[in-house]
């Protein structure tokens, strides 16, 4: 018989906590090497400026620890549990969200959660988006996304007919980010998701933003393809760092798919401005 | 690139017209901050005749919420929130004598218009450098709206706040300016 891994909650706790806290003071280094690859490639002097300034922020940051963007996001938790763990003293999701409160609190970031229609601020960053999938083994994953609200805002979700194709994606991605312009902080990394329903189809995009920067995907070569693509048309369309003009909007197109209904071609497109902040650890 | 302005705090007409789009600026002087929730409480005030947090002539709003203080810091990070859902509000704003904005994205025709008529002024300020940006916070200091949290009115002293002028009075718009420029291929017809 299988043996089971125990768990205990207040060391989700403290892991939780460490990575919102971490995820929100320190660039990885996949972001740092696509921001100096564009500061090497940008041709415009403002877009060269806003770089340099990035950059320049991500060191004052790690060595202040202080928060990279005054946005510290709304927090998005991945977990993936082990089907031979037994979580034990105490409630998983209570733990996750124990992590977060004191992330936020002793941290000083920003609590950007509200209620949606009084506006009222619910002053402890919670509640969290948590998506759990139960996988093989005797580990706990756990993946920690603060997500701000400006390139949210310009993510979105179309239901295309199938005739549109791989054309039809392509034109609607390119779509999405030139409506965006300015607004998302470019330059932005761009999480596609085709396929799948709906709701399938958007948490394929924000799973593609976990993956390091520019890697592309390996497990189907038309996706590569069409990431390339994707990557070359948004570059072209001028709108540069933070929309001052350029030819890096955008840093990689990162794309995911899955099966759809023989009526359905969900597309959806998550946007995730520079500072593009997750960490994980693996329990 | 084009010019780099040191400016001063309150601004003025005669200061508004001689920046153009493009213009790199640093800021010295107060600043207030106010983003979705205030600016509605700014319109209720004036509808009802009641005071405002802060007299706006000549002054300029920062749509920002920064991050809490840590002990012995006068303000956490600090950076710009997107000006598009302050546009309603901005016009009016404009009339009663504010100067400038600081945000960042592209602004409805309706404020680009009061901008030229009331002879202000919006700058962009870079997204997601807000530790950096920090630095330029001398002081900060509650003004109304507390109950907000990072949404409420504060006024900052800023030093040498690295802007660059997206509106200006005359018309310019870096962003369309700046497309124009580097744009590789037709723009694409919305098929929404």
């Amino acid at each position: 018989m299988t043996k089971v891994r125990e768990i205990s909650c207040p060391f989700v706790t403290e892991a939780v906590k460490r990575l919102f806290l971490e995820a929100n003071t320190s660039l990885g280094e996949d972001v740092l090497d696509a921001l100096y690859r564009a500061r090497e490639t940008e041709r415009s002097d403002l877009g060269r400026y806003v770089l340099d300034q990035i950059l320049e922020n991500a060191a004052v940051a790690e060595k202040w620890k202080v928060p990279l963007c005054q946005d510290t996001g709304f927090s998005v938790v991945f977990l993936e549990v082990g089907q031979d763990v037994h979580v034990v003293d105490g409630d998983l999701y209570e733990a996750v969200r124990e992590g977060i409160r004191l992330a936020y609190a002793e941290g000083y970031l920003r609590k950007s959660v509200c209620d949606p229609l009084s506006r009222t601020n619910t002053k402890d960053n919670l509640p969290a988006v948590i998506y759990t999938d139960i996988v093989p083994g005797d580990r706990l994953k756990i993946v920690a996304m603060p997500k701000g609200g400006g390139s949210e805002n310009m993510s979105g979700t179309s239901m295309l007919v199938p005739a549109a194709g791989y054309e039809g994606i392509k034109r609607y991605v390119v779509e999405r980010v030139q409506a965006a312009g300015s607004n998302p902080c470019p330059p932005v990394i761009v999480g596609v998701g085709i396929g799948g329903t709906i709701e399938q189809s958007a948490l394929l995009a924000k799973k593609a933003l976990l993956r390091p920067v520019g890697k592309p995907n390996d497990r189907d070569e038309r996706l590569e393809l069409l990431e390339r693509e994707i990557l070359e048309e948004i570059n072209k369309l001028g709108i540069g760092p933070q929309g001052y003009g350029g030819i890096v909007t955008a840093l990689a197109v990162h794309v995911e798919m899955m099966p759809c209904h023989i009526a359905s071609l969900p597309v959806s497109v998550n946007i995730q401005c520079h500072v593009a902040r997750h960490r994980e650890a693996l329990l | 690139m084009d010019r780099i302005m040191a400016l001063h705090t309150p601004l003025t007409d005669e200061i508004c017209e001689s920046l153009r789009s493009g213009d790199r600026v640093l800021l010295t002087g107060k600043i207030y901050t106010a983003r979705d929730t205030a600016h509605q409480r700014i319109l209720d005030a004036i509808r009802a005749g009641n005071p405002l947090p802060f007299p706006l002539s000549g002054e300029i709003i920062f749509y920002a919420g920064p991050t809490p203080a840590k002990p012995g810091a006068p303000i956490g990070s600090i950076g710009p929130t997107t000006s598009g859902r302050m546009d309603r509000f901005a016009p009016k704003l404009l009339e009663l004598g504010l100067k400038g904005m600081i945000g960042k994205g592209k602004r409805t025709p309706e404020v680009r218009e009061a901008i030229c008529r009331f002879k202000g002024v919006y700058f962009g300020a870079v997204g997601g450098i807000a530790a950096l940006m920090a630095k330029c916070v001398q002081s900060a200091a509650w003004v109304a709206y507390e109950d907000l949290g990072p949404e409420g009115v504060m006024r900052l002293d800023v030093a040498e706040l690295p802007l660059v002028v997206i509106n200006d009075s005359h018309g310019g718009d870096l962003y369309e300016e700046a497309i124009d420029r580097y744009r590789q291929q037709p723009l694409l017809a919305d098929s929404d």
